[in-house]
């Protein structure tokens, strides 16, 4: 081979090793790529059921429910709607009612959320942005009054 | 009158940086030495006022000044005394003056170290890193500044982030700063090189010590932050792939090629264009580090701000600086030519791979931390990416790279024979084999074909990381002479691989053998865990200087004998109310016991997490290893010109 041919070959081996690194890490890219939904979202049937999504919401006041071991139930809704999730595990030190908070896990047939992980950061003053931003109406204001008082408004400030 | 001090000398610290800047420039136009020199002497006095306005800050907090607004804010007057220096740093305007005095000392290093490089580069090198501080010091004026003033003074202040009441997070956050900012060392003599278009070994050998410490401080950095989360986080993870640790690891990925670039261009003179491009990509990555976590873009427990003024700041700062940069290199890069041909089968060639490998790697971080963000500022929808996609996207490309590293220390520069190569590398091979299903099976009981895989990669990059020293006290003729011969340089490059290996063998051990098991506990219950009974015996309510803590305790006996008593905490901060979970682990190098409380149940139960994780400490030893591996390397004795120059002559004098 030429010195020409050897570099042109060298070329052809590294953009094919490029592409092959590419496509594997698109294709582990889409199949670990979760979505975050609302519960207006999720009982608008926009989720496919048994797919693994991202739930954001407040937790209702009064729908926290210990079970036997470490089962835990509980009622996530954003302004208009409800969903109940139910989740086997220890909720974080920041889990409280009336706060918002992201669980991961998927919708099971009987409209239950079936919760593999609970996450709740930062102080009690905090909510997600996506959960905050998400609760916020098309007039950028928000109508929760019966989640009070972790209103978007004041608290995402 | 102390903060207005600080503030004051800030501001003094923005002019000199300008004169850093246009002095030195217009010596280069008007080649004038007397205009170059100035560099040096403006960086002095720059890190002489930034570390008068650190000292300033520092002193508001010792001595609980609450009329400035960010004591207030992070400050508390039952904070114990060491958490009133760590709080300096402990939110968004105190870690950024942190990041400029760094820098500070950064640049006055680099002007008192190097005076006896040329004086062009040297004042190029000084004036890019006052660019980059006068970015940094517009930023934190306009936009942050720490010394602002509360009026009426509050009482008392809203307390330091229990999170960061923590040993741990007093150093973490200054060492992976070092390493951060340390990388603009490199991109400064990266512009300096292209400015001049003198691009020689001399100039790798200036540059590698300077990469090298800031690459070990990044490495430092991340191990005390991984430790950090497994301790007080609670969750017994050692690595989350938060957006907040992959803007660490993006450029410790581009460093460490960088690293292996620079030793190829001072070897070989080869690879230099691709050298300056990774130290403009090294530090544009920590750049764009800085940018994700103090704008407030991600979620996530670092990301503190969230104004978005200062995330149009920094991205404006990190387009001008990194644009520069790139069209500096497009411009001058052509000049660089390189001094030989380059075979792919030599030492060379392999690091060249290693490189691509790395780049790679840091490339799917990217794509994985920022697609999200993208997505979302475009309003197509909002997703995340969790960590099976890295899982799945880290384990092909290191696997290779960990074959390469063994391969690369047993092949020689320029050209290699196969047939050298295999003999070479026979015993390490066999070793490997061998280590790698005994000791699963030893110590666990079972192996399985990915765990061996895993094992052997580990073992495989440490045992043959001990060829090179081992080669060169073969070819002496007793042990002592020959161990003097090995240079430092080389115990380091075989300390830090010998380290990747051990981080290898610990990852791959405590993730195929944890046994994580959350359980529902009443006092005096137990369970038992891989042979180890823990028995709860309660938790009792005991006051912490600033905090009230629920303090449990379990017993963990193995056999009947007592192996460990634990006392795993659930702190309630006074201030902020905010409630803390303090793990408690009992280690030995071969297992972690790990016991963290949940959260309380009705009847006295408590919710516990019980852990089991094999081998958990070689992941950190890993990290540690390789810190000493840089350590050694950049103090070796070639990069000192001046001792060098002074033997070069003593042996003279002796041969006349």
């Amino acid at each position: 081979m030429t010195k020409r041919q050897k570099r042109m070959a060298a070329i052809a081996a590294l953009l094919l090793g490029l592409g092959l690194a590419a496509a594997l890490g698109f294709t582990a890219f889409r199949k670990n790529m979760m979505y975050f939904y609302t519960p207006s979202d999720l009982l608008a049937n926009a989720a496919p059921l048994g797919a693994k999504l991202r739930l954001g919401g407040l937790v209702e006041r009064g729908s926290l429910r210990h079970g036997e071991g470490l089962r835990v139930d509980f009622t996530l809704a954003d302004c208009e709607h409800r969903v109940p999730v139910h989740y086997e595990g220890i909720l974080p030190d920041l889990f409280r009612e009336g706060q918002g908070i992201v669980a991961t896990g998927s919708l099971q047939p009987g409209g239950v959320f079936v919760a593999d992980e609970v996450l709740a950061k930062h102080d009690e003053n905090y909510m997600p942005p996506q959960v905050a931003q998400s609760l916020k109406g098309k007039n950028g204001q928000h109508s929760c009054a019966p989640f009070k008082p972790v209103t978007p408004g004041g608290a995402a400030s | 009158m102390i903060p207005e001090l600080g503030h004051f000398a800030l501001i003094l610290a923005l002019g000199v940086a300008l004169v850093q800047v246009l002095v030195p420039a217009y010596g280069l136009w008007r080649r004038s030495g007397r205009a170059l020199a100035v560099a040096t002497s403006a960086a002095q006095t720059q890190a002489l006022l930034v570390f008068t306005a650190f000292g300033c800050l520092t002193w508001c907090f010792i001595t609980q000044d609450f009329s400035v607004a960010y004591v207030t804010a992070n400050s508390h007057s039952e904070l114990p005394l060491v958490y009133r220096f760590t709080a300096v740093w402990g939110a968004h305007e105190g870690s950024l003056l942190l990041w400029v005095t760094i820098l500070a000392g950064w640049t006055l290093a680099v002007s008192v170290f190097n005076r006896r490089l040329p004086a062009d580069i040297t004042a190029t090198a000084l004036a890019v890193l006052g660019v980059v501080s006068i970015g940094f010091l517009l930023f934190m004026l306009l936009t942050s500044n720490p010394f602002e003033r509360l009026f009426p003074v509050p009482e008392d202040g809203r307390d330091l982030n229990p999170l960061l009441q923590d040993p741990g997070m007093v150093i973490h956050p200054p060492m992976l700063y070092m390493g951060y900012v340390g990388f603009s060392v490199a991109f400064a003599f990266a512009i300096a090189a292209l400015v001049s278009g003198r691009l020689d070994s001399a100039w790798a050998r200036w540059t590698r010590p300077w990469t090298i410490t800031a690459w070990l401080f990044m490495t430092l950095g991340i191990t005390l932050g991984s430790w950090w989360a497994y301790h007080v986080l609670g969750w017994g993870g050692w690595w989350f792939w938060d957006p907040v640790e992959n803007a660490s690891f993006m450029p410790w990925l581009v460093g460490t090629a960088l690293i292996h670039s620079l030793a190829v261009t001072e070897k070989r003179g080869l690879l230099k264009s691709w050298t300056v491009l990774l130290a403009i990509l090294a530090f544009g990555l920590s750049l764009l580090g800085t940018f994700l976590v103090r704008s407030g873009v991600i979620v996530s427990v670092h990301a503190f701000a969230s104004d978005p003024a200062r995330g149009v700041f920094i991205l404006g700062f990190l387009g001008t600086v990194l644009g520069a940069a790139f069209l500096l290199y497009a411009w001058r890069a052509p000049k660089l030519v390189s001094e030989g041909e380059l075979r792919l089968f030599s030492r060379e060639g392999l690091l060249l791979i290693n490189n691509l490998f790395l780049v790679v790697a840091s490339a799917s971080v990217l794509l994985g931390t920022l697609y999200p963000l993208v997505v979302d500022a475009l309003q197509i929808g909002k997703i995340s990416v969790g960590p099976p996609y890295f899982n799945a996207v880290f384990i092909p490309l290191f696997a290779p790279l960990l074959m390469l590293v063994g391969l690369a220390i047993a092949v020689p520069w320029k050209r290699a024979r196969i047939g050298d190569a295999v003999r070479h590398l026979r015993v390490p091979l066999v070793a490997t084999a061998v280590a790698a299903v005994t000791l699963p099976l030893v110590f666990q009981g079972s192996a399985s074909l990915p765990v061996i895989a895993g094992g052997f990669l580990g073992f495989w990059a440490a045992l043959t990381a001990l060829q090179e020293p081992w080669r060169r006290i073969r070819a002496k003729t007793s042990w002592r002479a020959g161990l003097a011969s090995v240079p430092r340089g080389t115990w380091g490059m075989t300390l830090a691989h010998l380290g990747l290996g051990v981080w290898t063998l610990g990852v791959v051990f405590v993730s195929s053998f944890s046994i994580e098991k959350d359980v529902r506990l009443s006092p005096q219950g137990s369970v038992e865990l891989r042979g180890y009974e823990f028995q709860f015996q309660g938790v009792e309510s005991r006051p912490g200087p600033n905090y009230d803590s629920d303090y449990g305790t379990v017993l963990v006996e193995r056999e009947g004998r007592t192996v460990a008593t634990l006392h795993p905490e659930k702190r309630l901060y006074h201030a902020t109310h905010q409630m803390m979970t303090q793990a408690a682990v009992d280690h030995t190098p071969l297992r972690d016991l790990y016991v963290a409380l949940g959260e309380p149940l009705d009847n006295g139960d408590w919710a516990l997490r019980l852990y089991y994780k094999p081998m958990m400490r070689l992941v950190w030893l890993g990290g540690v290893l390789m810190v000493f591996g840089g350590i050694l390397a950049a103090s070796d004795r070639r990069y000192r010109p001046v001792r060098a120059t002074e033997t070069a002559v003593a042996t003279q004098g002796v041969v006349a």
